[in-house]
């Protein structure tokens, strides 16, 4: 059988700084033909690395690599010529149309002009851009400039297709479509496809998943093989004494608990075996709970398997130390008819809700709806173009410099002072909040050692690994012991395990009586949620609880839908209507 | 805020560290200004020592033979050609072989020995009009000196009145001690101007002004903080090429250090209120840099660096009113070579503290009014 990709031993290592990074070590696996193999690791793992070294853009250390029966590293040029890449951020041009876009790769591809015209029929039939073909690439949305980087990536059928990432910040519905467009190119045309991906659930659309960690292969096997092992072990838990985030902190502790994650009204739990009695005696006997056994999914696999490998269980609840009476009743934030134009361009819509007191509150949606704007505005750091806002009882842009001690932020991109260390932005950023002397000591401490940063404190922020650096930003923006935080996709681009830390901490701190506005395009994510909103292209779809959104997608094909197939529901609701 | 002392020396101390950490950025401060200092300190010199000359001499005479021993015997001119025919003018004046070419005609000698008025031609390369107007200088100052000593020689009476010219203050007209002293002005300017508009337009590009801006920390200190270390750095860059002025280029130093400090201050202080100005209204690093030098190549031309600011357009030469650049020249060269102290130079200042306090109220305005 000749196998289209074949990597035998390969390692490569790359200088970031002072440290060498072993970005790939001995890594040996072959793909299938005619089908999706997913590549699936946290961040860092090494997948992008991967992704290049087989289409030749990079030299490899050592091992070998056969793609397409040639050796990558001595043919790079025939290599490409025979294999697709789509990167991350796929080289579009934003001052091109669509068509120009499609020409332009077409003519580096060497399509022949009379074969041009059927093939961007058919692309375009299957993208679904044939009303955009005369739109600047710029001016589309997120998820149709990722299938327009699709169709240019597909204009001469390539034998392999590589795409890195191609899903990540785009919308469930384009998400969805993105995977009948290449399931449709293995199925029709026999393609083979690599895809990496941090979404989890889209493992179990591959039918086969490469799970790669620190550089390493852990396990390559069809998903289902990944989720075998856990038969049994995996559980759901309800309550009707607690909210679902107490129970979850309560369960989280527990021996013999592998992973505890908040799913609908209750909490799914990986157990490390197939009894759960032992857990259950732990439990407060007071506590009624009602138990049902689950099937396993990719993710329980996931974090069962890379759990045990970096084996660090903290303790979140109490890191933050406020003790303020919690009277839920109190509105802290308060948004009405919220409106910003840049130019013809309305990037927020008549937005309005309200966030009480210690509540977790989701902004929900794919990249460019409008979350960000918002957020920058409720922050002062935007000025509105028309409706009200408040606070904290005022508007930060022009509040007094107090009202601003109250909030704690963290922005989308990694903000802190990359050339600066990590000790040298805690001290700076303690005097900003204006802690000096023995308060600053102790704030900056407690920073190091809550968030696990003593080991990198002389190291420059910019340097430290992604999961750090996001750690570095939450301690920044928790020294001064806020009311409101502020959280801009807090979780974007970091693993899952990671992932789970993060929203350990915050549900911590909500129930200390911190009140959480919190925007992400991680539609699991928003069970995490007191309340939220749904907002597509600037708009607000739907408010309510997690429970209450997804009652709005219930029908009798789907009794218990998940918060993914409510955002498609209530996205194809909005079509209707506007059609 | 319990202590704003505190905090601006944080937020000074956090621009110093983002700056200096910086490989490229300490290269910045410290490479280009040593750099430039030695090219305009020995490369720019209104001095010619090396005039390229060609003689076209028809005349077989004596005076002519003396004027022509005069100009090979000078120092700045150097006697390339002798030519024969008329024709080979053109072609070394064209190839730039020749700055200028003197033609005496065969009648030279014959005329002096008659006691009348001979004539010499002179045709210079006009392409560069300012090098031509100092090697005709030279070439005048020659027979002026050979035009006395003939009429000494034949006791006759002497041209009617004699020019004796001593420069005051720059007694032998080094153009160095110009051209380094203005060199002070411009560098400071350079890095001060560049440290102070990269600074906020580097935040908002890695977007730790967002973060920033979040903080209870007032806009008016986050001025300061950055305000100060662009000052810092100018000052101390000033008295390094001050230092290297007097030590290395042996220019004297003959007026109050005082006066030249407070310059100096006031100067710098203003270029960091146009420099935050710059930064206030630019997004990206690349803006900044621009804006920039918009302002520093105007400021240089109508500082009177290089060209004096009498020759100018009365419309242009009131535009130097606004220029910070032209207040410092004057005082620096004023302390370096007049001796100029604090009250002499008393109209110098205040302008300056005026642009100063202008920018400085400007910038946070636009910092005020453009957050986004």
């Amino acid at each position: 059988m000749i196998f289209p990709v074949e990597v035998s031993q390969i390692s490569k290592a790359f200088q970031a700084g002072e440290v060498q990074v072993q970005a790939l070590d001995q890594v040996s696996f072959k793909l299938m033909p005619g089908q999706v193999t997913g590549l699936i690791g946290p961040d860092g793992a090494g997948k992008t690395t991967l992704m290049r070294l087989l289409c030749g853009l990079l030299s490899i250390d050592e091992g070998e690599i056969t793609v397409l029966g040639l050796d990558a590293a001595k043919q790079p040029e025939s290599v490409q010529s025979r294999v697709s890449y789509m990167p991350q951020r796929f080289g579009l041009y934003e001052d091109l149309t669509a068509q120009e876009n499609l020409d332009l790769y077409a003519d580096l591809k060497g399509l022949a002009v009379e074969d041009r015209l059927e093939r961007y029929k058919t692309l375009m039939h299957l993208t679904g851009l044939s009303p955009f073909t005369k739109r600047l690439a710029g001016k589309l949305s997120g998820g149709m400039k990722q299938k327009l980087g699709l169709a240019c990536a597909l204009v001469v059928p390539p034998e392999l297709l590589l795409l890195d990432e191609p899903t990540v910040g785009v919308d469930p519905v384009s998400r969805r479509e993105l995977w009948q467009i290449v399931y449709n190119q293995v199925e029709q045309a026999g393609m083979t496809v690599l895809l990496s991906t941090a979404y989890l659930d889209e493992a179990e659309r591959c039918a086969e998943v490469i799970l790669l960690h620190e550089g390493k292969v852990i396990n390559h096997a069809p998903p289902k093989h990944f989720s075998e092992p856990l038969q049994g072990r995996t559980w759901l838990f309800e309550s009707d004494q607690l909210t679902p985030r107490q129970l979850q902190l309560k369960l989280s502790l527990l021996s013999g608990v592998i992973d505890a994650l908040i799913a609908n009204q209750g909490v799914r739990v990986v157990s490390e075996s197939t009894e759960i009695e032992s857990i259950l005696t732990a439990v407060d006997p007071a506590i009624k709970l009602q138990i049902k056994a689950v099937q396993p999914i990719f993710e329980d696999a996931f974090i069962s398997l890379l759990k045990k490998r970096d084996d660090h269980s903290v303790n979140y609840s109490g890191s933050h130390q406020l003790s303020k009476s919690v009277s839920s009743a109190e509105e802290v934030i308060k948004v009405e008819k919220l409106e910003r134009r840049f130019g013809d361009f309305i990037a927020v819509n008549d937005v309005s809700f309200s966030v009480k007191r210690g509540e977790i509150f989701g902004l929900l949606g794919a990249n460019g709806a409008g979350k960000s704007t918002t957020f920058r505005m409720l922050c002062g750091l935007l000025p509105l173009s028309s409706g009200q806002l408040s606070v904290a009882g005022v508007d930060l842009r022009h509040a007094s410099d107090k009202a601003r001690q109250k909030i704690g932020y963290m922005a989308q991109k990694f903000s802190l002072y990359g050339n600066l260390t990590v000790i040298q932005n805690l001290h700076f950023y303690a005097s900003c909040y204006g802690l000096f002397k023995k308060r600053k000591q102790e704030q900056v401490e407690w920073a190091l050692e809550a968030f696990e940063l003593s080991d990198y404190r002389d190291s420059n922020a910019k340097d430290l690994p992604l999961g750090y650096k996001q750690r570095l930003s939450f301690a920044v923006a928790l020294m001064h012991e806020p009311e409101i935080l502020f959280l801009d996709e807090p979780t974007s681009g970091v693993d899952p395990l990671a992932r789970r830390e993060f929203w350990a901490r915050t549900n911590a701190l909500a129930e200390s009586g911190v009140t959480v506005l919190v925007t992400t395009h991680f539609m699991d994510e928003a069970n995490y949620c007191d309340r939220l909103i749904i907002m597509a292209s600037g708009q607000v779809l739907a408010q309510g609880t997690p429970l209450q959104l997804k009652q709005l997608a219930q029908k009798e094909a789907q009794p218990l839908p998940t918060m993914e197939e409510a955002f498609i529901y209530l996205i194809e609701q909005q079509t209707d209507q506007s059609a | 805020m319990n202590s704003p002392f505190l905090l601006i020396i944080a937020l000074a101390l956090k621009e110093f560290l983002a700056l200096l950490r910086d490989k490229s950025s300490r290269f910045v401060l410290i490479g280009p200004p040593i750099a430039q200092l030695l090219v305009f300190g020995y490369a720019a010199s209104y001095d010619l020592d090396n005039i390229s000359v060609a003689i076209y001499n028809e005349d077989r005479g004596i005076a002519s033979r003396e004027l022509v021993g005069r100009i090979e015997g000078s120092p700045n001119i150097n006697v390339l050609y002798r030519i024969q025919k008329e024709s080979e003018i053109a072609g070394l004046i064209d190839n730039r072989d020749v700055l200028l070419v003197m033609h005496i005609d065969s009648e030279f000698s014959a005329t002096i020995a008659k006691g009348e008025s001979a004539t010499v031609q002179l045709l210079l390369d006009g392409r560069n009009s300012n090098t031509a107007m100092i090697a005709l200088n030279y070439l005048r100052d020659i027979i002026l000196q050979l035009n006395r000593q003939w009429s000494d020689q034949k006791q006759a009476r002497g041209p009617p009145a004699i020019i004796e010219a001593r420069a005051w203050y720059n007694e032998n007209l080094h153009s160095q001690w110009f051209i380094v002293t203005g060199i002070v002005g411009l560098l400071t300017l350079v890095v001060t101007l560049i440290v102070t508009a990269l600074s906020v337009a580097r935040e908002r590009e890695q977007g730790t002004f967002d973060q920033l801006l979040v903080t209870p920390v007032h806009p008016v200190f986050i001025l300061i903080g950055k305000a100060l270390p662009g000052l810092l750095i100018g000052l101390i860059e000033g008295g390094v090429i001050i230092t290297l002025a007097v030590g290395w280029f042996d220019i004297p130093l003959r007026g109050s250090f005082v006066a030249l400090y407070l310059g100096l201050f006031l100067f710098l202080l203003s270029a960091v209120g146009i420099g935050l100005m710059i930064s206030a209204i630019c997004i990206t690093q690349q803006q900044a840099v621009l804006g920039a030098f918009l302002f520093l190549v105007p400021a240089v031309i109508l500082s009177g660096f290089a060209t004096p600011i009498a020759n100018m357009p009365d419309v242009v030469q009131l535009l130097t009113w606004i220029d910070p650049l032209k207040y410092f020249l004057v005082i620096i060269r004023s302390v370096f070579m007049e001796g100029g102290d604090l009250g002499l130079l008393w109209p110098q200042f205040w302008p300056m503290a005026i642009i100063a306090a202008l920018s400085l109220a400007m910038a946070g305005w636009l910092f005020k009014h453009r957050m986004y």
